[in-house]
């Protein structure tokens, strides 16, 4: 399949911008202007503006002087990057491939695209209606490589859409500026009287290197497809991406909801096919009035099952702000992993906890409670009692080490010990009776104490020397007494677990 | 279907009647009350699946003589003490559970449960899942889906609230999966209805060692069986010690009458 290539031109991109946001603006002549040197110069005119003879370099008192009420704006550098980015991403709904064509200019790779709006040339009828009626005033061209595009799109007066193959011809009768060149080379082109391409598209390439250098030489080579040229696209494309386009747009739950089941079908449907399992699924939409939303879904195993899918985004679906309707629906699965087709155990008596059914009530929790809430514990290799355990998000991960199981520990612990008010016999001894939370509690039996010192190197602190105590209603508690006895300090005992 | 009571009365009116009753008529009573068991959830135990909870004797409190499984027990406790009393209880019944296979779920929305303490009760801590539920509304909902799934063996619930509707959706839900709920309502003040097959309240006791050796002992509980669906409720004293239950049968009185002296 040859390659083709969309250029499009936005020639007032900086000015139609303003105008959009001040309407009032419209139709006047207005500039964007930058302080150089003590002036300040034109960078960016309206379409007025221009009309009046006025150019880019210009300096605002001589812009001023040839066009009457002149409004002039400050230019910010970088502005047009951020708005192309944009456009750019708007783009997005008709090609993956899209790349910025820094200063004012968009490029698409639209190869097996264009029959998506029914041709060519529908659509860069689509394209050049749709911008121009949110106000960008464009030229789009359609052609075989990525130089010729760009000529045809800012310097043929018609013709934009060149057929395949057609490139050498169109390029032919354009103007040498087509071929993005520097000034320079289109002033030493333009004394030799080469005022065409068609000139000195037959001249020996080895002249012309000598003459306009190498860079020339790539230019015309690259336009006429015989060096290969690379786009830069914004996004990367998933190589596992579907895609709905609305013949109306929609706007309510069901059809949402059917247009989903629909592309996961799909894309489950092939995914099965290549042994595959997704394991993050992002769902895009694109609304007519210019913005998209998405939602992401990520699953602890690779599937490709579409109704467990359907459940995990069912959830979300809430999110989905249709507004005044949505055009388009893409799914991406930018991460795969080879799944493994089990064969059902026959004599298994319940499925382990690393099972299909158990993964997939894991994705549906974690879908609404949020990912980090779903964990399990590992053992780590610390005595300080709050991080014996560490918490893990992943299921399949097998312990490192053995639990520490030499010494009793309480079945619950609080997260913060709380102060008590404790009275011991003698300083190393454990407290004859403390009062928690208002309530005194005789101790009867006790053990200990275990001293646990701090892990210095991660954070300072006394130790800790713990008491398992047993009052006379039975309960049980592991409290410690922080540090060494003082006798002025009251205020170091402290309960920190409740034991079964 | 199964949180309909079926009241089936077996008219005795005399013991002249009883004592005429043929074999074959006793067998047909029988085999009626196994079919209002079933109608109500429980299922009988298939030969040799019997899992052995070592409770002993509490065993005589269930229908069918066994610790019911596939169905939601409730946990009633008052105070942080009664919930880890709870909390090693049901330790202890799910050792046995997960041995089996299947994963086991504890949702709380307050945690403090110490996952290396559940190595003294028999569990691997790690082959526990925490769903640690940010909204407190949430917590039922998780439950029931995790009570839902069949890879699951048994899911750990801790919860204030808990209605009648939503005990019965509980209760729906493991009769089809055959999951085993517990659900323990903590800080509990006014006990109402609910459609779970056994109500408990498992309270600390006093631990003892040999006569003359200090310090705490096993733990030690005081276990209530408040309700139970077709058996028969009691009280008994249980200690775990060497990774299972033994059932403490000892002069109780005078120990209290030491206390109190």
């Amino acid at each position: 399949m040859p390659k083709r290539y969309v250029s499009i031109w936005f020639r007032h991109l900086l000015t139609d911008w303003k105008a959009i946001r001040q309407p009032d603006l419209k139709g006047t002549a207005f500039v964007f202007a930058k302080r150089d040197r003590g002036r300040m110069l034109v960078t960016a005119l309206s379409a007025k503006a221009a009309h009046y003879d006025v150019t880019e370099g210009m300096t605002v008192t001589d812009a001023q002087m040839i066009a009457p009420g002149l409004q002039v704006f400050d230019d910010k550098p970088g502005r047009n990057i951020k708005l192309l980015n944009g456009l750019a991403e708007w783009c997005l709904r008709y090609t993956p491939y899209v790349a910025l064509d820094p200063p004012d200019g968009l490029l698409l790779d639209v190869t097996g695209c264009t029959h998506l709006k029914g041709g060519e040339k529908a659509y860069l009828q689509d394209i050049a209606k749709r911008l121009k009626e949110s106000g960008y005033d464009i030229r789009p061209a359609i052609a075989d490589t990525i130089g010729c595009a760009w000529g045809v799109a800012r310097c043929a007066n018609s013709g934009l859409i060149v057929p395949v193959g057609g490139h050498r011809n169109a390029l032919m009768s354009l103007p040498p500026a087509a071929l993005r060149l520097p000034l320079d080379t289109l002033v030493k082109l333009e004394n030799l009287g080469l005022y065409h391409i068609g000139s000195f598209i037959h001249s020996p390439k080895q002249t012309l290197r000598r003459r306009f250098g190498k860079d020339m030489v790539l230019r015309l080579l690259q336009a006429l497809g015989l060096e290969e040229e690379f786009l830069l696209p914004l996004k990367e494309a998933v190589p596992y991406t579907e895609r709905l386009e609305c013949l109306d747009p929609v706007s309510t739950r069901p059809a949402i909801e059917n247009a989903l089941e629909t592309l996961l079908d799909r894309l489950c449907k092939r995914l099965y096919g290549e042994g595959l399992g997704l394991r993050t699924a992002i769902f895009t939409w694109y609304r007519i009035d210019g913005k998209n939303g998405a939602l992401t879904i990520g699953t602890n195993h690779p599937t490709h099952r579409s109704s467990h899918l359907f459940k995990l985004f069912f959830i979300k679906l809430d999110t989905v702000a249709p507004g005044t309707g949505i055009e388009l629906f893409t799914l991406e699965a930018p991460k795969t992993e080879a799944v493994a087709d089990k064969q059902s155990d026959l004599w298994a008596p319940k499925p382990g906890a690393d099972s299909e059914e158990v993964a997939e009530l894991l994705d549906r929790l974690s879908g609404r409670i949020g990912n980090g809430n779903v964990k399990r514990y590992l053992p780590d290799e610390h005595y300080w009692p709050e991080r014996t355990a560490s918490p893990t998000t992943e299921l399949q991960k097998k312990p490192a080490s053995e639990w520490f199981s030499d010494r009793p520990r309480p079945i619950q612990l609080l997260d913060k010990p709380e102060p008590i008010d404790a009275m011991a016999q003698i300083p190393d001894h454990p407290p004859k009776q403390f009062t928690y939370r208002g309530k005194q509690h005789i101790v009867v039996n006790a053990d200990g104490p275990e001293r646990i010192e701090r892990e210095w190197w991660l954070e300072p602190g006394e130790h800790r020397d713990y008491y398992i105590v047993e009052d006379d209603e039975g309960n049980r508690y592991w409290v410690f007494r922080s540090g060494h006895y003082s006798a002025g300090n009251t205020r170091h005992w402290f309960l920190h677990g409740f034991f079964a | 279907m199964a949180c309909f009571c079926f009241h089936v009365t077996i008219y005795h009116s005399t013991t002249k009647n009883h004592q005429v009753m043929t074999a074959s008529q006793r067998e047909l009573i029988s085999s009626l009350k196994q079919d209002i068991l079933q109608w109500e959830g429980f299922r009988a135990p298939a030969a040799g699946a019997k899992t052995a909870f070592g409770l002993g004797s509490i065993d005589h409190a269930f229908p069918n003589q066994v610790f019911p499984t596939g169905v939601v027990h409730e946990f009633i406790s008052e105070c942080p003490e009664q919930t880890s009393a709870t909390g090693g209880f049901i330790g202890g019944l799910i050792s046995v559970l997960l041995q089996n296979g299947g994963a086991c779920i504890w949702v709380s929305y307050t945690r403090r449960i110490y996952p290396p303490a559940l190595k003294r009760f028999g569990i691997e801590p790690d082959r526990i899942i925490f769903l640690d539920v940010p909204r407190q509304k949430d917590v039922l909902w998780a439950t029931e889906e995790a009570l839902k799934c069949e890879g699951v063996a048994a899911v750990i619930c801790e919860t204030q609230q808990l209605n009648f509707m939503e005990s019965r959706r509980l209760q729906l839900a493991v009769e089809k999966s055959q999951v085993t709920g517990f659900i323990v309502r903590k800080s509990m003040k006014n006990i109402n209805t609910t459609a779970c097959t056994a109500r408990w309240q498992v309270k600390p006791v006093r631990s003892q060692l040999r006569p003359g050796v200090p310090g705490v002992g096993h733990p030690r509980w005081h276990v209530e069986l408040l309700k139970v669906k077709n058996g028969n409720p009691g009280s008994w004293t249980l200690e775990w010690r060497n990774q299972e239950f033994r059932l403490i049968t000892e002069f109780k009185a005078a120990e209290q009458s030491r206390r109190y002296a």
